[in-house]
């Protein structure tokens, strides 16, 4: 497969391999894919389906502003692992306390979303197959915006006890990936629920 | 080349008590201890899944036999089936792979020891979950105990009208967080392989081992998770009053055929892939040749992977598939014949010509060859929509994939248990127990699952509890049972040779074998760290390298 090896010292070989964190990473991002792929597909196939109403036209209203939340959340972490890179941990500090708010504000909006459907529009998860499927998936990323707040929160209380420093950058990076994977994991949910489901 | 383990005087200080022992064992973060406790915990749950199957091969021994009631069998061959797939063969199979990877490419540790112990933790927990139906499936409705669905637990099977009690959930519960475990460890050797190779042991220069279970990773991930959302949705159904598999509300029960299937056959090359790996390090000691076809068959093992993933919808040929669905799930079945058989050309090409050592590792991997041919052979078959309308959810369906399971992966499980027990243990095992094992087995193996065809062919359906006289199947099914407890003796003998060599069994060397890969370069069993120094590579023979100094491989690969 290779050419032969000409006999050489070994000294000189570089030897450089992918840091585990990264990977491991993209591994959880390639399995949390999966989940979400069944859980779409699942979604896409049942709409229209339901026996009864209401139907997702008649109830959902497009959530522009907090997606807009959300994905400008992916921006601020950028700015903070970069920041932090170089060494800044103040203003670090500040975006990543920006991207935390920017989540809670999208969480705060489905919680405000779901207590309109189902207090105003009695759609709850038992009601039809469109509830059924529309809690499963918008819950089941909105778990996975939980743990990420969870988890940057910690970075937080971290930071802000003075422990974070500018070697702390690649774990930040690893955050900031699993972050980046939930807002395009909104998007793809936008779309399906928000723009074809409706 | 510097593998060379200095040999640490033994501390002389009195032996440890048992607590203290134990509870080393059980916050171990050690990846060969991880990987002793997957391979015993699986083997524990290899003799209660075999009693399971001894069970149900009693109550069918003759026709009209009430050995067990209907229900009980059912559960049978629920647990059975769950139990060999999620709590047999993948720890098994995740043990191996804890225990040598590392060793095999120079490293000290998995790339994270911690997520490796809560892995297992949640896979033993998982096993635990499941057996406690038995005691707490009968929730307040004192309505049957273990789960009883079958393995793949159809909807609407699993709804609460038909599933009263908790055995469902029992069910669903213990394959989701087994799941978790499974992921974690995945993960884990992907992460391994990728950064924590020695130096010089580029990808190309990997063991095979590695670069199947490295596939076998990747595989978890893509097809454990479509079970997971599978399972959540399940559990939103039965606890949330959810509609995804209700037909009553528009749901619809073929979904959930697709969600486990997508995870069901690329689930059959998880658990085979690693059996490909044990044959490929096996096969080229004994016959002291290097494996033939080494680029060939990294390229088919990541084809056989791809492939894997687009084949589920043949389980489902019968429920009524557009014909153009059928056509391409038929394509793809036979497709992933090709690198399939690719392998095992290359298997017999390694042997062609070498000079055969027909250990007990050696003699298991070759019966291997002969079974899992015939096993694809039969595969083949029911990968074509129209055979698989005649004879699906028939005995010959079980004969085949036992045929996979037990021909295929068991039998070179059980060689790579007879090929590293000296390095896991530090002595050898009993080569004439060993044989005795294989050929019981052998035996038992063939009077069960070749006339199982025979049954299936003639009619038989599977999962049922007894079945009348006359039909032409009462003689297959003696000869059937018969072989169960050849086998049963077979595998007596082998836990017997086990714990017999544990203790009285020659010492055995760090390299009994003559063997090529790192693992023999350090000594039996390893120390903790491994390596005292980090070795370095330059083929993918290194101790071939270091042995024969005047002809090394790496002036050819």
């Amino acid at each position: 497969m290779s050419p032969p090896d000409l006999p050489m010292a070994e000294a000189d070989i570089q030897w450089t391999l992918p840091a585990r964190g990264p990977v491991a990473m993209y591994c959880l991002i390639a399995a949390e894919a999966a989940i979400f792929t069944i859980f779409v597909v699942a979604y896409i196939f049942y709409i229209g389906k339901s026996l009864t109403g209401p139907q997702p036209q008649d109830v959902l209203r497009v959530p522009i502003f907090f997606t807009i939340c959300l994905l400008s959340s992916s921006l601020t972490i950028q700015f903070a692992v970069k920041l932090l890179r170089s060494g800044k941990v103040r203003s670090f500090a500040l975006w990543w306390l920006l991207t935390i708010a920017l989540g809670a504000v999208f969480l705060a909006g489905t919680a405000r979303e779901w207590r309109h459907l189902i207090y105003d529009q009695g759609l709850t998860i038992q009601t039809n197959l469109f509830g059924t499927t529309y809690y499963s998936l918008v819950g089941l990323h909105a778990f996975h915006v939980t743990v990420g707040l969870l988890a940057l929160v910690t970075v937080a209380i971290f930071t802000l006890l003075g422990y974070v420093r500018q070697e702390h950058a690649e774990r930040a990076e690893v955050l900031s990936m699993y972050w980046h994977f939930v807002d395009v994991v909104w998007v793809v949910v936008f779309i399906v629920v928000y723009i074809a489901g409706r | 080349m510097s593998t060379e383990s200095i040999a640490l005087a033994r501390p002389t200080t009195a032996p440890t008590s048992l607590v203290e022992r134990l509870h080393e064992w059980v916050t171990t973060v050690d990846h060969k201890r991880l990987g002793i406790l997957y391979i015993l915990y699986a083997l524990l749950f290899l003799l209660i899944g075999g009693v399971e199957a001894i069970i149900m091969r009693i109550q069918l021994i003759r026709p009209h036999n009430d050995f067990v009631s209907p229900q009980v069998f059912n559960r049978m061959f629920t647990m059975h089936g769950t139990t060999m797939i999620f709590f047999v063969i993948m720890p098994v199979m995740f043990g191996f792979a804890n225990y040598l990877i590392p060793l095999m490419i120079g490293a000290r540790d998995m790339a994270f020891p911690r997520l490796n112990a809560f892995s297992f933790w949640m896979t033993a927990f998982g096993g635990l979950l499941l057996y406690f139906s038995f005691v707490g499936g009968d929730g307040l409705y004192g309505a049957g105990n273990a789960p009883d669905v079958g393995w793949f637990a159809y909807a609407p099977l699993t709804s609460q009208t038909f599933s009263r009690g908790h055995s469902t959930d029992f069910w669903v519960l213990s394959v989701l967080v087994s799941g978790f475990g499974s992921v974690g460890t995945a993960i884990n050797i992907i992460a391994t392989i990728m950064c924590m190779r020695c130096k010089g042991m580029t990808l190309g220069k990997m063991p095979l081992l590695a670069w199947l279970n490295f596939t076998m990773g990747g595989l978890v991930i893509l097809a454990v998770s479509p079970l997971t959302a599978a399972q959540l949705m399940l559990l939103v159904d039965r606890y949330l009053g959810g509609h995804f598999f209700d037909t009553q509300a528009g749901g619809s029960a073929v979904m959930w055929m697709h969600f486990f299937w997508v995870f069901g056959h690329p689930e059959v090359y998880v658990l085979v892939i690693p059996a490909f790996a044990f044959a490929s390090e096996i096969i080229p000691v004994f016959s002291r040749k290097a494996i033939f076809g080494y680029p060939v068959m990294v390229a088919a093992t990541i084809c056989i992977g791809f492939i894997s993933m687009s084949v589920w919808a043949h389980h489902m040929f019968t429920v009524g598939m557009s014909s153009a669905a059928n056509t391409f799930f038929v394509l793809s079945t036979m497709a992933i014949a090709v690198p399939t058989g690719i392998k095992i050309f290359n298997w017999l090409a390694t042997m062609w010509g070498g000079n055969i050592d027909f250990t007990v590792p050696m003699l298991f991997c070759t019966a291997f060859l002969f079974q899992f041919l015939i096993a694809g052979l039969t595969g083949i078959m029911q990968g074509a929509a129209p055979f698989d309308w005649q004879l699906t959810a028939s005995y010959f369906v079980i004969a085949h994939f036992h045929y996979v399971i037990v021909g295929g992966i068991l039998f070179t499980l059980f060689g790579a248990f007879y090929y590293w027990f000296p390095k896991m243990s530090g002595r050898m095992y009993n080569e004439n127990l060993g044989k005795l094992h294989f050929w019981l087995f052998i035996i038992g193996f063939h009077l069960t699952f070749d006339f199982m065809h025979i049954a299936g062919v003639l009619g038989m359906p599977r999962r049922i509890y007894t079945y009348e006289p006359g039909r032409g199947w009462d003689v297959w099914n003696l000869i059937v049972t018969i072989g169960v407890f050849f086998q049963a003796a077979g595998i007596l003998v082998f836990i017997s040779n086990l714990l017999w060599s544990y203790r009285r069994g020659e010492v055995a060397g760090s390299d009994p074998w003559d063997g090529w890969t790192l693992e023999w370069s350090t000594t039996s069993p390893p120390p903790t760290y491994n390596f005292a120094t980090i070795p370095e590579v330059k083929s993918r023979r290194p101790l071939w390298d270091l042995k024969h100094p005047e002809d090394p491989d790496w002036l050819y690969e």
